[in-house]
Formats: structure tokens, C-alpha cells, sequence
């Protein structure tokens, strides 16, 4: 019974990667191929709206504050500030592993970058578990990335 | 919509009318599925439905959304009764929201829709619902489809004519099926029916802003059942119409004793006028007690408040404000066309269709065209009020519906059929039958100015021989006929749940954009929400242990409580944290007398437990999540009471095994 209730959750789990990311089909097609142009623009900025960002120094305490307040209510429950990864990896070092735009594309369009960015899809193999889209607007991620500059240590 | 009356012609049909029961049965399988029927009903994978199907749940207390036309379920709202899939009723958050003047009341049987409209035609706002049996109104948020109020009615005993509304949606109507005895002379003798029993009819106003329920006034009717009503439109707008039965004023074996009459009463409501006198101040106050119940977004739970007094006007002193129209016989249905110019009375044990004229009646008040007064109210002539009769249409008229051109769709209960007539010159168009015994039928937009047409469904009463057999009890059986061209085409059969009564359908694009995803978290004012896990806790008040736990893929937090004692009441608030679209999560423990909570996300829903062992006790999430779902699981430890373990939580904590507090 034991058995066939865990093939079970494992079938589900297959079905649910499997359907998830076909049900927005029209949007996708768009995106596979806008995706196409930006892999050749630059693979490590990652897929979805965030082109270029400027980071200034020293950090804008304001961002730091609010990304602080964002990362407590949507984001700690997986990540940890040091290296540890729980759910999710730990965010010790993650804006000098990553471009900024990779960061805030991952938290601004994470579906997307989960079915199409190498990097991303790495990280669902690691962590099997979907980064869930935590309803996050372009200015928050920006603040979230500032908090994470300042856990990396800069000033 | 099922009366005793209902009942009896059951029996009739079953045990009498073998003739019209063999004549409605079906030739043969395949003479149902005929021509291009499946494909006019299949939806095929990947799209979607074109009309939101609202449907009543009769005695599940509930609405259920149906997509059409292919006939799939999507989902059951919980309105009026408990539903342990979510919680509602069993939460913290959701009790307030069953709360009446008698009391807590977890069921009722919730027969009509109403969607709101503007300007007559559906605005995709709203979808009221009533309560048959404690008399109660709810209003379902289209947005959210879950119910967000609910409005008790005194002096009333059965809200059957109910939820019926105005063009605007300026009021909803409740009138009562039972009369009864009110206000200080409750105590009296059945007997004493003709002196002390009345019918209240409440007119409950809609905030068009926030659709704030409110009874503006009640009308002190004669004691008489009321059954359904419509309101007018068009030129008939001001104007709403009711249909009555017992008009005998019988208080027993009503079958028999509320049949004498050839005719009863479709009883026309100036509300315009009633509004006059409220503004005149004409209206009484009277002491009346009933519950308020309304739902908040922010704080993700219902608030109940008891009421004191509700506004009367008395129409057999206040003149101009009700008419009656004489109707054969025990009249059902009560419905006004698209212009509005037209009345129908569905007499459900008449051989015709009376279809009354707003102008004539208009007429014949000015006229005074009166055949004298029922109860100090005056009674029109039934030909100075009739557009005309539809001769020979079936046997028991019930419900009737319209299309945008000009064509009327009656149900007709002991043919079982339905029958396609012309309002204008009243000829009978066509007729399908219906498997078996159609109570209501409903046209998309089939009640508003506007019907979308299409489609008709029929809701059936029985059921035999058209589905797998399950026992003694079968699934409702529901219907869907083209009416597109000028023959009426079955085109699906498909079951229901509950026991449906009226329906409403919507076009899609109405509703569709404005669903809800999520819940924002900066938005949850829940005073016990946990905003991020670093404010998850428990809290310790007197017996009272307050678990303050944020759910996220695939972890609860806290997920090790130790320091519970018996005697304890342990409040689970469960904060989802989630910001994505159709990620719930649920919360259940062992042994909880309740049920589990679906927590959407972005929300808070409080559990409640009363263990009475001690024990350690497993809890976990319900509702399959992510991979890790069935990792979604912690523990809660209880102690004896008076015991020293140390209140403490934790969630990814090891402890070294001897540290555990009371080894």
C-alpha cells in the first residue's frame, strides 16, 4: 500500500512538471522565441523583462530596507542568508555568482526561467522544488538585489 | 421549487401518469445522440467553457459553478452549510458567517440564483443566493467566488421567493413561503391562522459600490405563501411581481386544501411607491432580531452582528403599493420577458399559461378595473390585466425563460417537457421532452434584458435510467438543448451535485478577467497572520495556546510545538505565504473535532483543537503541494496539565536527544 501510494506521489509529481508549464501555450511560444534573441544577447543575464541594471555605490539604504522587509515575508522561508541551503540555496555570495538581471529575472519570471534558463533548470535539479512565484513587481526584486548586495558584504 | 405540491405530482407521474411517463422515455440510446450533439457540447482539452454555469444546490446548501456547455464541474461554493474540504463553517473565520438569531445553523437548502445586473443586463458582480429554510440572502463575490454575506430575514417563515432583483440591482427581494405569526403574538393557535399569521415580503437594498446588504423595508403582506417572482424592466422597472398559492389561507394537508381555488395571486409590488413612502416616512419600525454576517478580505474573517429593527409599511393602509392579479392555479413560475411589458404566471396545476400585459395592468388600476379586495388589497380583473393564454401548452407549467427574439421557454413538470411558444401571438413553437419531471430551466441571460440564448438546460427532478445506477439515490440530472435554430436540440446530459433548483449562466468574458489569484500578503490585516516565517510563534493566554504558522512549499513553521496541557485550546492561525495562483494549503491534526483549512494564498485561517489525550500528535499539509509535499508535516506535543514542560517551537531545530524538556 506504502508502495503504491508513494508511486502515486510520484506520479503526480511527473504530471504536475509536466502540465505546469504547458497551460499559458501562446504566451510561451512568444517567450521561447523572444528567449532565442536574448540566449544569444547574453545567456548569464537570464530570461525576462530585466535588461540592464545599474548598481550604484554606495548602496541605496532605502532599497536595503524594504528588500530586508520582502525577503522576511516572502523569501526566508527557503533561503538562508549564509551558505546553507534549505529549501532553496543560501544567498551568501549569490550577486557575485550571478549578473544582477539573472537575480531579479529569476524572481520576476520564474516559470519562465525554470523552463528555459540552463543555470535555473541546474537549481530545480538541486533543490527539486519549483522557486514559487512570489508575486514580486520589477522595483521589488530591485530592492531584494540591494539586500543582497549588502549580505554579500558590500557597502 | 419542490413543494409538497412537487411531491404529490411525483407520486402522480410514478404511480397515475404511466402514459405521459412511457411517451417521454426515450425510443432508444441512439435517438438521443443524434447528428452533430457531442460535438455542438465538447469543449475539447485546453479550452475553455463559454458561460459560467451558476447553479443552486438545493439541499447541499451551496452553489456549484458548471462550465458550458460542456457540463463540467469546477468548483463548489460553500454558502449556507458546513463544507469540511475548506473549513468554511468549521474555521475560526468562517463560524461568524452561519451565525442567526437562533444560533449557530450549519445547513440550509439554497434554491435560486440571482447574478447581479446593471442597467438590466449581467454585470458579472455578484450571484445571490437564498436560504429556504432559516431565512437567509447571500451574496457571492464573482471575483473571489467565495460568499462574503449573509442577511437573516425576520418575520419571515421560508425564504422561498427569494433572491430575486431590480434592473440595477438596487434591491433584492425575499419574500416568505410559510406565513406565520409575528412580533408579539407568536404564542396562538394554528388555528388561528386567518387573525394571526402574515407575510412579510423584505426588499434588501445593495450598496452598488461594495454590495452591502441591507433590509431598506419589509411589506406586511395578507398570509399567503409566496413562491417566486420577477422583477419588471424596461417599462416595467419600479414594478416587481410575485406569484402566491394558499391563498385559501390552509394550515393543513395543504396538497389538498390550498388547491380549491381555481385562482390564486400574482401580486404586483410598486416598490417605487413603497420607496416614496419610506422617504415620507410612512414607514414603522418594529423590534425583529437577525443576523448580519459579513465577510472581510483583509482580515480574512467573517464578523456577525445582531440587528434590532427593521422598517414596515403596511400596503392594506398605505394604498397604491400592492395589486393583486388573479392567476390559475397555485402559479409557480413568475416571469417577466426581456421588455418587460410581459407577465407570465405559471399555474402549476393549470392547462394554460396566462401571460398578463404591464400596460393593461397599467390600465387597469387607472380604470380601477378591480373585482373587489383579498385582505383590503384590490384584486384587477383578470381579463383587464391578460395579454392572452397559451392554450393546450403541456401539463404543469412551472418556470419560463426568454431568448433575445421574443421566444419563451416554459418548463412543464408532468409532461416532462419543454415548450418553445412566441410571447407576442402566444403560439406554441416546439416541444422537446426532458428526462424526466424539469423543475427549472434556465436560458443564459435568460431573466435579464439582454438573454445570450443558445442554450437552455433543463435542472430534472428524476433521474431513472440515465445513469449508471448508485442505490436507492441517483445523480441530479441536468440537460442541455440547443435553441439556436427553431428546433430545440438535446445536445448533453450531465449530473449535478446537491439537488439544483434555478441556475443562472454568464458569459465567460464577463467574469473571467476579474478572478482573483492570490491574496496579497501586504494586504493580510488578519490580527494572528504570520507576515514571514521570522513572525511565526506561539503564544501562550491563560488555556489558550495561539500557533502563529506560515505554510510555504513544502514546510510548516512551527513544525515542533512541545508545552501544550490538557485543558488547552489550541488556535492554529495558518498564514500562507504562497503569492502564486491555485497554491493552497491545508492544515489538519489528529484527532481535531473540526475539519481541516484550505488556506489560499496570502491568507490566514485559524483551526481549532481541543486535545483531550497526551500525547505527542501528528499534523500536516492537505492539500498536495510541491514533490515534498508529504514532507509538509510536524508534531505538537501535549502534556498533562499542571505539567513543567516549557512552552517552545521550532521548525529545522535537532536537538540532542537528552535536552528534551520533562525526560
Amino acid at each position: 500500500m506504502k508502495t503504491i501510494k508513494s508511486l502515486f506521489g510520484v506520479s503526480l509529481v511527473a504530471v504536475m512538471f509536466a502540465c505546469a508549464p504547458e497551460k499559458p501555450v501562446d504566451k510561451e511560444e512568444k517567450d521561447l522565441n523572444k528567449s532565442a534573441v536574448e540566449a544569444i544577447t547574453d545567456p548569464t543575464k537570464g530570461i525576462g523583462a530585466v535588461k540592464n541594471v545599474t548598481l550604484n555605490t554606495p548602496l541605496e539604504q532605502d532599497r536595503v530596507k524594504r528588500g530586508l522587509a520582502i525577503y522576511e515575508m516572502k523569501c526566508l522561508s527557503c533561503h538562508k542568508l549564509d551558505e546553507t541551503r534549505i529549501v532553496g540555496p543560501g544567498w551568501k555570495d549569490v550577486t557575485k555568482n550571478r549578473k544582477p538581471e539573472w537575480i531579479m529575472n529569476m524572481i520576476t519570471n520564474v516559470d519562465v526561467m525554470l523552463e528555459q534558463d540552463p543555470e535555473a533548470q541546474k537549481l530545480l535539479e538541486l533543490c527539486l522544488m519549483r522557486m514559487p512565484n512570489q508575486n514580486m513587481s520589477i522595483g521589488d526584486a530591485r530592492d531584494v538585489l540591494e539586500f543582497m548586495r549588502q549580505n554579500d558584504g558590500e557597502k | 421549487m419542490k413543494t409538497k405540491i412537487h411531491r404529490l405530482l411525483t407520486l402522480l407521474v410514478i404511480f397515475t401518469s404511466a402514459v405521459v411517463w412511457q411517451s417521454c422515455k426515450p425510443k432508444a440510446p441512439a435517438s438521443v445522440a443524434m447528428g452533430d450533439a457531442a460535438s455542438k457540447a465538447f469543449v475539447p482539452p485546453g479550452k475553455y467553457d463559454e458561460f459560467y454555469n451558476v447553479v443552486s444546490g438545493g439541499f447541499n446548501g451551496q452553489m456549484s459553478i458548471y462550465g458550458l456547455p460542456s457540463g463540467r464541474l469546477f468548483r463548489i461554493i460553500p454558502v449556507f452549510s458546513q463544507f469540511p474540504e475548506s473549513g468554511w463553517g468549521y474555521s475560526e473565520e468562517t463560524k461568524p458567517m452561519l451565525n442567526t438569531s437562533h444560533g449557530f445553523v450549519p445547513w440550509d437548502d439554497l434554491h435560486h440564483i440571482a447574478l447581479s445586473t446593471t442597467n438590466g443586463e449581467h454585470d458579472g458582480r455578484w450571484a445571490f443566493g437564498n436560504a429556504n429554510n432559516t431565512p437567509r440572502v447571500a451574496r457571492v463575490d464573482m471575483k473571489t467566488f467565495k460568499t462574503v454575506e449573509i442577511l437573516e430575514l425576520p418575520n419571515s417563515g421560508g425564504n422561498h421567493s427569494s433572491p430575486f432583483i431590480t434592473e440595477n440591482t438596487e434591491y433584492v427581494v425575499a419574500g416568505t413561503r410559510f406565513s406565520v405569526p409575528v412580533g408579539d403574538k407568536t404564542d396562538v393557535p394554528i388555528s388561528s391562522f386567518k387573525e394571526n399569521f402574515k407575510g412579510y415580503i423584505s426588499f434588501i437594498s445593495v450598496d452598488p459600490t461594495d454590495g452591502k446588504m441591507k433590509i431598506a423595508f419589509q411589506l406586511k403582506t395578507p398570509g399567503v405563501s409566496f413562491d417566486l417572482a420577477r422583477a419588471g424592466k424596461g417599462k416595467s422597472h419600479g414594478w416587481f411581481f410575485f406569484s402566491t398559492y394558499n391563498t385559501e389561507q390552509a394550515y393543513t394537508l395543504l396538497e389538498v386544501n390550498a388547491s380549491q381555488k381555481d385562482k390564486d395571486f400574482i401580486m404586483a409590488v410598486n416598490w417605487k411607491k413603497a420607496e416614496e413612502y419610506i422617504k415620507a416616512g410612512k414607514g414603522t419600525k418594529s423590534k425583529a432580531k437577525y443576523a448580519h454576517n459579513v465577510w472581510d478580505e483583509h482580515t480574512h474573517t467573517g464578523v456577525s452582528t445582531i440587528m434590532d429593527e427593521v422598517l414596515q409599511l403596511d400596503p392594506a393602509e398605505l394604498k397604491d403599493i400592492i395589486y393583486f392579479i388573479p392567476c390559475p392555479k397555485s402559479p409557480h413560475g413568475c416571469d417577466t420577458d426581456p421588455t418587460g411589458e410581459y407577465i407570465v404566471g405559471s399555474g402549476k396545476l393549470a392547462a394554460l399559461i396566462p401571460v398578463f400585459s404591464f400596460t393593461k395592468i397599467q390600465q387597469a388600476i387607472a380604470n380601477k378595473e378591480f373585482e373587489g379586495e383579498f385582505a383590503g388589497i384590490p384584486v384587477i380583473k383578470y381579463e383587464a390585466a391578460l395579454h392572452g393564454e397559451v392554450k393546450k401548452p403541456g401539463l404543469g407549467p412551472l418556470h419560463t425563460e426568454f431568448d433575445a427574439k421574443g421566444n419563451a421557454y416554459t418548463s412543464f413538470f408532468v409532461s416532462s417537457e419543454i415548450v418553445k411558444w412566441n410571447v407576442q401571438s402566444l403560439e406554441v413553437l416546439d416541444r422537446v421532452p426532458t428526462y424526466y419531471s424539469i423543475g427549472h430551466l434556465s436560458v443564459p441571460g435568460g431573466p435579464t434584458k439582454k438573454p445570450h440564448g443558445k442554450y437552455v438546460v433543463a435542472y430534472n427532478k428524476i433521474t431513472k435510467d440515465r445513469y449508471l445506477p448508485t442505490g436507492p439515490e441517483l445523480t441530479q440530472s441536468a440537460q442541455l438543448y440547443d435553441i439556436s435554430g427553431d428546433k430545440m436540440q438535446l445536445i448533453l446530459d450531465f449530473p449535478t451535485t446537491g439537488e439544483p433548483h434555478y441556475a443562472e449562466s454568464i458569459p465567460a468574458e464577463l467574469v473571467m478577467p476579474n478572478s482573483v489569484k492570490i491574496f496579497k500578503l501586504e494586504e493580510n490585516k488578519h490580527p494572528y497572520a504570520a507576515l514571514g516565517e521570522g513572525q511565526a510563534k506561539v503564544e501562550r493566554k491563560g488555556n489558550q495556546v495561539h500557533v502563529y504558522m506560515t505554510a510555504i512549499r513544502s514546510h510548516l513553521t512551527p513544525d515542533n510545538i512541545e508545552g501544550v496541557k490538557l485543558g488547552d485550546d489550541v488556535y492554529f492561525h495558518v498564514t500562507n505565504l504562497e503569492q502564486d495562483w491555485d497554491v493552497p494549503h491545508g492544515f489538519a491534526i489528529k484527532g481535531a473535532s473540526t475539519a481541516e483549512v484550505l488556506v489560499m494564498p496570502g491568507e490566514t485561517q485559524t483551526l481549532k483543537w481541543k486535545p483531550l489525550t497526551t500525547g505527542v500528535f501528528p499534523f500536516y499539509c492537505t492539500d498536495f503541494c510541491s514533490a515534498l509535499h508529504q514532507e509538509m508535516q510536524g508534531y505538537v506535543r501535549v502534556s498533562p496539565a499542571g505539567s513543567n514542560v516549557p512552552l517552545k517551537f521550532s521548525t529545522g531545530k535537532i536537538d540532542d536527544q537528552s535536552s528534551g524538556a520533562g525526560q
